[in-house]
Order: structure tokens, then C-alpha cells, then sequence
């Protein structure tokens, strides 16, 4: 049976998840040569991909998927667009490099199985993500990254450092899936529809809904925290303790996007409104100039790239806010060079760290010779990076400055910006590429060599697609850039930008961007100083901030237990019977329904007075008795009381198991209490029994106006009639208590006699443990042992 | 007569909770026991009070012939005295117990579960 197209994709959609599963046997039989057959998973998906990339760049978009719960509008339904389908491709193919890589990387580590797993796991999440047509099933994966995030981020769960950066990643961008969730809600609640396709045609009652500054929060909340803007952006270069294919795959090619897809899939029914072009840009350009800033300062290859990425997804939310179809061209192509020279450089700086045993830019050095590809591959990288044609971080760039060339005031500021950004990411990707190939040899680095071929292959690929999207632009135009920037805009956008050097404003913003971060470049040393001594003048900073928000929280939480648990069994008790009483008194005050004073009860006869006034003396007795004697008799005589109440108004058996059970309690009592020491009096002070009687007092004339309250209301005799009626007619007794009790209700009996039974298991067992398990005890009864033998001699 | 019991119901209530408010165990335990018997007395007032008529059906009738005590309430007091009975009993064992292996019953003193110097759980990563 052949499977239609929608069928298929949602097969595909699946697999990641099957080589989940199966990666962790794959490894066990074959070790790390499993990756070679593992990254045929990502392989196939993206083959089906290129499949849909003809007809989704000639307009058409795919859908299909699985109905989940339809009476909440909620599918497992997904949309392949020009943006989805771009997203899909970069998230399979470098994925399948990525797992060849990890193969490299983790050589012999004996959790690679594991590792993979993760990975798969998140490619499926981050695939199905881009994918959901579904705004729940978009949430769903939104947070499956984030837990996949946290999971890899925190694979070497042995290090401190790893384990705060994995907390760190997932309590932001899982606060940033919160605040998605409330805006999802409130899209659905204003356009009535839960599918994204849907979404996408009611842009107008959105944008003009009184609920859309809501919504617009809500999702620039979640974006900025997945895309690490400022002041959000801390946690991704923390997130570099991950093991370096994780920061190749999701802190920089992939998750980190998925902010900006959300922002990209949302801008043709959120964008083009005052406040989407006022704040983003503002928040963009902010990220981009202090990410490059604190780049420059670090030594580290992988916490340089980190911050780059940072500043990188500034510049793709600021062009994403700026609004015109040219700035939205211009994020599509950086987009997708960003996200081939990034992975490229972060594999780079694996193999270094792996093959020369530092990651240290100033302990680097004279690694061309011993690791030729690695040094070709990184070139490659860094020069689209650095936008130098014939790249297609050059196209990139030049589209970037074309689409801000408009001599308004706000197209100046942000291309100031953008010149400042792109010269200082320059100056990194320079220093990653040069400092560590060509400077001075180090004497200690003799032992460095090539790393194996799954260690350079990703880079070198990643490199040339560079190349190869700018020298066969038109291709990628119509295949990948115009679809995108179709979908992103909610318009037809002709992508056709090119390599070309005419004289341009562009191409001269372009050499003015060059010579600035060859210029900083010159003095790297000095800069990075400068930077250095900025930031310590500045001392705190967001991640710092994150600590001690936590500690706050920790102690915040602990006083409040500390306060409300605080392990004293007579605060708990005054608080439940002051809350009784306080509750029931104010609940009848405020509604006004206090019980009308009753009339003296006259039809009461004089014996009948006279077990109350008994029962009244018991519980006075018991109240003032100084000693175990007085107390059980009085005990007693309460008790008593009680059953003499019930035989006089009718109640017989209860009197019967009354009087049975009290002889049976003071019995008890007795033989327990004779051990135990009952004090002369209440040992409590003056005060103490002054607040406790206040709040008895209180308490207990609060449940007695509740019973008179009940008592004055019409009697409801239903229930009552019906045993009455029935006693006889259908169970065959005359006694009606008894029928209640061993007929109609007779699991409620059953249940009582599983109360007595394990009540008697637990006595007894209580009174088997005699002094058993204490050393101390024990410890004790040994040291005084010897002690009395000697006195004894 | 029923606000005659409501008020011996309410002096129950007053004394048992005065008693479970004192940090002696065993003057806890009496409160248990009283406040048992309130609850009792509560729930059989709440269904109503009538002179001397256990509710029986007469031989030879098919339902009682006069108005009968209340026989819900009844059903449901004579489960809960055996439970609360069964509760009692198991609480006065425990508390005998906690007496020899503590030697207080000051339930200030009784910190075994939760030490008044027990460091605060691990914080941080």
C-alpha cells in the first residue's frame, strides 16, 4: 500500500523518535561506527524534504497529520511552508552531521548511546515544532525542546557547572513556554481557531483585538527567552558546559532559531504594528551590540562563538521587527548562513578542543600544519561569517545594508547598529580562525594532529554549502530564500539577490564594515582589555542575577515552611481551631444568618435534666482533674451521660454499643494510664490558658450556633422515610438501624470493621517493637557496663 | 428540648478543644474522647430529638405505626463510636509507647520527626 504525500511526512516527522529508541542498542552493537547507519535518519528526512521543496517553492503547502482531542481543538496536524520547510532542512541536514560528529567527538564515551538518544529526541521535537500547524502541538514541542535542552545541556550531570546551566536553560526558556501558553490561549480566544493556518488569515481581529499588547508580551516573552535576547540571553553561553555537537546543533543552528521562527511565523499576524516595530528592533539592536561587545572580551572559542550567536540573533529579531520586505529578505538570508558558518566554527572548536586539548585562544597556536582540514573548514566558515564574497554570509550582509538604507532617522540608528555588529562579529570570527592555525607555534601543542574524518567532515560541508548557496544563488533563490521569505512576510516576496560587486551604498557600508573590524582586529589584545575592565566596572550582571533570584527564592521558601511547618503539634492546633472557629463565626456574621434565640425547652422532663446536668459535671471533672483516678472516673461519667442520653430519646442500640464501648475505654484507660504520669495540673502559664480558653471558647460556640442553625431549618425526611418504608418491604427486618447498618449500607459496616481490624494490627504491633533498633540506648547500656564492674571491684 | 442539647453539645466542644489545645498527650487524649462524644451527640441533634421511641416496626406492620426516633442518624452514630473507638485505643498506645521511648509526653519536647537543629535540605545546583 503506497502512502499519499501527507502520510508519508508525517512518517518522517516520526522517525527521529524511532532512532531515539533504537540509537542506544545501535551503539552497544557497534559502538561508534553506529553513527554511520544513525545519521541515515536525519538523511532520509531531509531527502523527503528536498522532495516537497519544488512544489512548496511553486506555492503549494502541505498539511495532514492526526486528530487528538478535536472537541478542544487540539491536533497533531502539521504545515509545511516555505518557512517550515527551510527550518526542516537545516534542522535534518546538519543534524546528520551533527550525529556524525558526535560519533567523533564522544569516541568511546560510554554514554554515546544515551547522548544520540537525546539528540534524536530533540531533532524530532525541534522538527515537529517548526512543523505544528497546531498552536497546543506547537506548545507541546516548544517545551520538548526545552527539556531536551535541559537534558544535553546537563549530560555531564558530574560537574557543577553543567548541572546550573542545565537548570538555568530550562527554568528560562520553560518560564518563556508559560508565558507562550497564555498567549496561545489568548490567540485561540480571539480568532476562535487553534491551527496556525488557520491563525495566519485573521491578522486583522488580532492586530485589532483589545487583547493583542497581551498576546504580543506573552510570545515576544517566549521568543526572547528561547532566542537569548537581552536581558534574557545568559543562559546560552552558560549553556556551553554541553558537550560541543549540542552547541553546534541547538545553541546555535536550531533551537536558539525556534524564537525567531515563532516571531517569523507570527509576523504576518502580529508584525507591521507600531509596537512590533518599535520593540523589537529595540530589544535586537540592544542584543546585537552588547553580544559582540562581551565576545571580543572572551578567550574561550566556544564562549566567543556563544555570544556572537547572541548578538547574531539580536540582528535576525531586529530585522524581523524592522518591518519592510527587504529587511525580512535580508533576516532569511542570514538566516541560513548563520546557521551554516555557526555550526561550521562551533564543530571547529570541538575538533580543536578535542585533537589539541584547549579551547583557550591565547594558549592556541600553529595548528595549520597539524590540522590542515580543520583550518580549511574553519576558513570557510569565518569567511561568510566575516561576510567576505563569494560567501553567502556576503549576500547576507549586503541585503542586510540595502534593506537599511533608507536615510530616515530610525534606518540610520539601526544601520549604525548593524555596521558595529557585523564589524565586531568580523573581529571574532577572524580571531577564531587565524589565532589558533596561524600564530606562534606552541612547543606544547606538538601532539595535536587531524581529528578523524567524522570530526571534519560536518565543518567542511557546512563551509562549502556556504559557498556553494552564493554561487548558485538562483537555485537557492527559488528553493529556499524566496519560499521563506514568502511565508514570513504573509506575501510573495521575490528573492533574488546575487553576488555582485557593482559600486553600491551597500558594498561601501560593506568595506566600511571590513576595514572597522580589521582595525579592532589590529588591536584585539587592547579591545578585549578594554572589555575586560568595562565589565568588571559594571560587576553585576543578569547571571548573576539568576543566582540570586534562585537564593531568594530557596530562602523565601524555606522561612515560609519554617513558619507554617514548624514542627510544634500546639501552634498547628491552634491554628486549625482558631481558622474553625474565626471562619464559622464571620462566615454567619457577614451573611446575617445567626440563629434566632430559642425558646427555654420546656418539654424536657426533670430526669432528663438531670443525665444532662450529669453528663455537664462529667465534663467539668474531667477538666479539673489533678489525677489519673479523677480523670478516667469522670471520663466515665461523660460517657455514661451520653449513653443514658440516647436510650432516652429513642436510641437503644447506640446506647447498648455506648455503654459497652466507655466500660471498655476506662478499662483501657486504666491499664495504660496507671504507667503514665498525669501532672497535678495543666502546666501551662496564666496567659497560655487565657488564649487557649479564648479560642476553645470561641470554637466550640461557633459549632454550637452552627447546630442550632441547623436545627431551625425545616427538617428534610426523605432519607429518614425511605429506611423507614423500606425496612420491612424489602430487607425483612423490624429493627431499622440494624437493617441500615447490615443492609442498606452494609459496605460502610465493612469498612468500619476494616478500621477496627487494622486499628488492633497497629496496637499490637506498637506494643511488639519493646525498645528495639536504639543505639543509643544500647551504646549507652555497654559504656555504663564496664563502669559498674569496676565500682563493683 | 433540642437547644438544651445544642448547649450541653457546645460545653463538649469548648472543653474537649480546650484539652487538645494543652501540649500534655494524655490530656490531648481526654480531649479525643470528649470531643468523640460531641460529635456524636452533634450529629444525633442535628436529626432531630423525639421522646423514647426506638425506631421498630411493630410484628404483624409493614412500617412503624407512630412517629419513631430518627433511624439515619442512629446507623451513622453506631459506626462512628466503634471507630472512634478503635481510633482512641490506638491512640493511647501510641501515646504509651512515645512515653517509654521519649520519656515525655510534652509534645514541645517530642521532636523526633522534626529535629528543632536539623540543617536545611541541600540548596543550590
Amino acid at each position: 500500500m503506497a502512502l499519499d504525500i501527507a502520510d508519508q511526512t508525517l512518517v518522517f516527522l516520526a522517525l527521529p523518535f524511532v532512532a531515539a529508541l533504537a540509537s542506544p542498542v545501535a551503539v552497544r552493537l557497534a559502538g561508534e561506527k553506529a553513527v554511520w547507519l544513525l545519521a541515515l535518519f536525519p538523511a532520509a528526512i531531509f531527502a523527503h524534504l528536498v522532495s516537497l521543496a519544488g512544489p512548496v517553492a511553486a506555492g503549494e503547502v502541505f498539511t495532514g497529520g492526526l486528530r487528538w482531542i478535536p472537541t478542544l481543538g487540539v491536533n497533531l496536524s502539521y504545515h509545511v511552508d516555505g518557512l517550515s520547510l527551510v527550518f526542516g532542512l537545516l534542522i535534518s541536514g546538519i543534524g546528520a552531521f551533527i550525529v556524525l560528529y558526535s560519533g567523533g567527538y564522544l569516541k568511546g564515551h560510554p554514554q554515546l548511546g544515551r547522548f544520540l538518544s537525546f539528540i534524536f529526541l530533540f531533532m524530532g521535537s525541534m522538527l515537529g515544532l517548526v512543523m505544528a500547524d497546531n498552536l497546543y502541538c506547537l506548545l507541546v514541542l516548544w517545551e520538548m525542546t526545552s527539556i531536551t535542552s535541559f537534558l544535553l545541556i546537563g549530560f555531564d550531570h558530574n560537574w557543577r557547572a553543567s548541572r546550573r546551566a542545565a537548570l538555568q536553560a530550562l527554568v528560562v526558556t520553560g518560564g518563556g513556554g508559560l508565558a507562550l501558553i497564555a498567549g496561545a490561549v489568548i490567540v485561540e480566544g480571539v480568532t476562535g481557531v487553534s491551527e496556525l493556518s488557520l491563525v495566519l488569515r485573521s491578522g486583522e481581529a488580532l492586530r485589532e483585538s483589545p487583547y493583542y499588547g497581551a498576546a504580543f508580551v506573552l510570545v515576544l516573552i517566549a521568543a526572547f527567552a528561547k532566542s537569548a535576547q537581552f536581558p534574557l540571553h545568559f543562559w546560552l553561553p552558560n549553556a556551553m558546559e554541553a558537550p560541543t555537537p549540542v552547541s553546534a546543533y541547538l545553541h546555535s543552528a536550531t533551537m536558539v532559531k525556534a524564537g525567531v521562527y515563532l516571531l517569523m511565523r507570527f509576523n504576518p499576524v502580529m508584525g507591521g504594528t507600531a509596537l512590533w516595530e518599535a520593540v523589537l528592533p529595540a530589544f535586537g539592536a540592544t542584543t546585537l551590540i552588547v553580544g559582540t561587545l562581551i565576545a571580543i572580551r572572551k578567550t574561550d572559542l566556544k564562549l566567543m562563538l556563544a555570544y556572537t550567536t547572541v548578538a547574531s540573533l539580536g540582528l535576525l529579531v531586529m530585522l524581523t521587527g524592522f518591518g519592510t520586505d527587504k529587511a525580512i529578505e535580508a533576516a532569511v538570508y542570514y538566516l541560513v548562513a548563520h546557521a551554516f558558518f555557526k555550526g561550521g566554527l562551533f564543530m571547529v572548536a570541538g575538533a580543536i578542543d578535542h585533537e589539541a586539548g584547549s579551547r583557550d585562544i591565547r594558549r592556541l597556536g600553529g595548528l595549520r600544519r597539524a590540522m590542515p582540514l580543520t583550518f580549511a573548514a574553519a576558513c570557510l566558515a569565518a569567511l561568510s561569517m566575516s561576510g567576505i564574497p563569494p560567501f553567502v554570509g556576503f549576500i547576507a550582509k549586503e541585503e542586510i545594508y540595502a534593506a537599511l538604507a533608507g536615510g530616515d532617522p530610525r534606518s540610520i540608528v539601526i544601520a549604525v547598529v548593524a555596521i558595529a555588529g557585523n564589524a565586531l562579529m568580523l573581529v571574532v570570527a577572524a580571531a577564531i580562525a587565524i589565532k589558533p592555525f596561524l600564530a606562534e607555534p606552541r612547543p606544547e601543542l606538538g601532539h595535536a594532529h587531524e581529528g578523524p574524518v567524522l570530526l571534519w567532515a560536518g565543518p567542511m560541508v557546512l563551509g562549502l554549502l556556504g559557498l556553494a548557496a552564493a554561487l548558485w544563488a538562483g537555485s537557492a533563490n527559488h528553493y529556499v530564500f524566496a519560499p521563506m521569505a514568502g511565508a514570513f512576510a504573509g506575501h510573495p516576496i521575490d528573492a533574488h539577490a546575487r553576488l555582485h560587486l557593482g559600486l553600491s551604498l551597500p558594498l561601501l557600508l560593506s568595506l566600511l564594515t571590513v576595514a572597522l573590524g580589521l582595525a579592532v582586529f589590529w588591536r584585539l589584545d587592547a579591545a578585549r582589555r578594554a572589555m575586560a575592565g568595562l565589565l568588571r566596572r559594571i560587576g553585576w550582571g543578569p547571571d548573576h542575577g539568576f543566582d540570586q533570584a534562585i537564593t531568594a527564592t530557596l530562602a523565601f521558601s524555606r522561612s515560609l515552611t519554617a513558619f507554617v511547618q514548624n514542627g510544634r503539634l500546639e501552634s498547628y492546633m491552634v491554628t486549625v481551631f482558631t481558622v474553625v472557629g474565626v471562619t464559622l463565626i464571620a462566615a454567619m456574621a457577614f451573611w446575617g444568618e445567626f440563629p434566632a434565640l430559642p425558646a427555654f425547652p420546656a418539654d424536657l422532663t426533670f430526669y432528663e435534666w438531670g443525665v444532662l446536668a450529669i453528663a455537664f459535671a462529667g465534663i467539668l471533672a474531667v477538666l479539673w482533674a489533678s489525677d489519673r483516678l479523677t480523670a478516667i472516673v469522670s471520663l466515665g461519667i461523660q460517657g455514661f451521660a451520653v449513653a443514658l442520653i440516647f436510650i432516652l430519646f429513642g436510641a437503644p442500640d447506640l446506647s447498648f454499643t455506648q455503654f459497652m464501648v466507655e466500660t471498655l475505654s476506662v478499662v483501657i484507660l486504666a491499664l495504660v494510664m496507671t504507667r503514665l504520669t498525669l501532672h497535678k495540673a495543666d502546666h501551662r502559664p496564666a496567659g497560655e490558658r487565657l488564649r487557649d480558653g479564648a479560642i476553645a471558647l470561641v470554637s466550640g460556640a461557633a459549632l454550637g450556633l452552627v447546630l442550632l442553625s441547623v436545627t431551625q431549618v425545616p427538617f428534610d425526611s426523605r432519607l429518614s422515610d425511605f429506611f423507614a418504608q423500606n425496612a420491612y418491604a424489602i430487607a425483612h427486618g423490624r429493627n431499622i438501624v440494624n437493617v441500615i447498618i447490615v443492609d442498606f449500607r452494609g459496605l460502610d459496616t465493612l469498612g468500619e470493621i476494616a478500621v477496627v481490624m487494622v486499628a488492633g494490627l497497629a496496637i499490637l504491633a506498637l506494643i511488639r517493637i519493646r525498645h528495639r533498633n536504639r543505639p543509643d540506648a544500647e551504646a549507652a547500656a555497654q559504656t555504663a557496663g564496664p563502669a559498674v564492674t569496676k565500682e563493683a571491684a | 428540648m433540642e437547644p438544651a442539647l445544642v448547649l450541653l453539645i457546645t460545653c463538649f466542644f469548648t472543653a474537649s478543644i480546650y484539652l487538645l489545645l494543652s501540649k500534655q498527650v494524655i490530656r490531648m487524649l481526654l480531649g479525643i474522647a470528649l470531643i468523640s462524644n460531641g460529635v456524636n451527640l452533634l450529629i444525633f441533634t442535628a436529626g432531630r430529638l423525639t421522646h423514647e421511641v426506638p425506631p421498630i416496626i411493630p410484628p404483624g406492620a409493614l412500617t412503624p405505626a407512630v412517629a419513631t426516633a430518627n433511624p439515619l442518624p442512629q446507623a451513622l452514630i453506631l459506626t462512628a463510636i466503634v471507630i472512634s473507638f478503635s481510633f482512641f485505643a490506638f491512640l493511647l498506645v501510641l501515646s504509651y509507647r512515645a512515653f517509654q521511648e521519649l520519656g515525655t509526653d510534652n509534645t514541645p519536647e517530642m521532636r523526633v520527626a522534626e529535629p528543632v537543629d536539623q540543617p536545611p535540605p541541600p540548596g543550590g545546583y
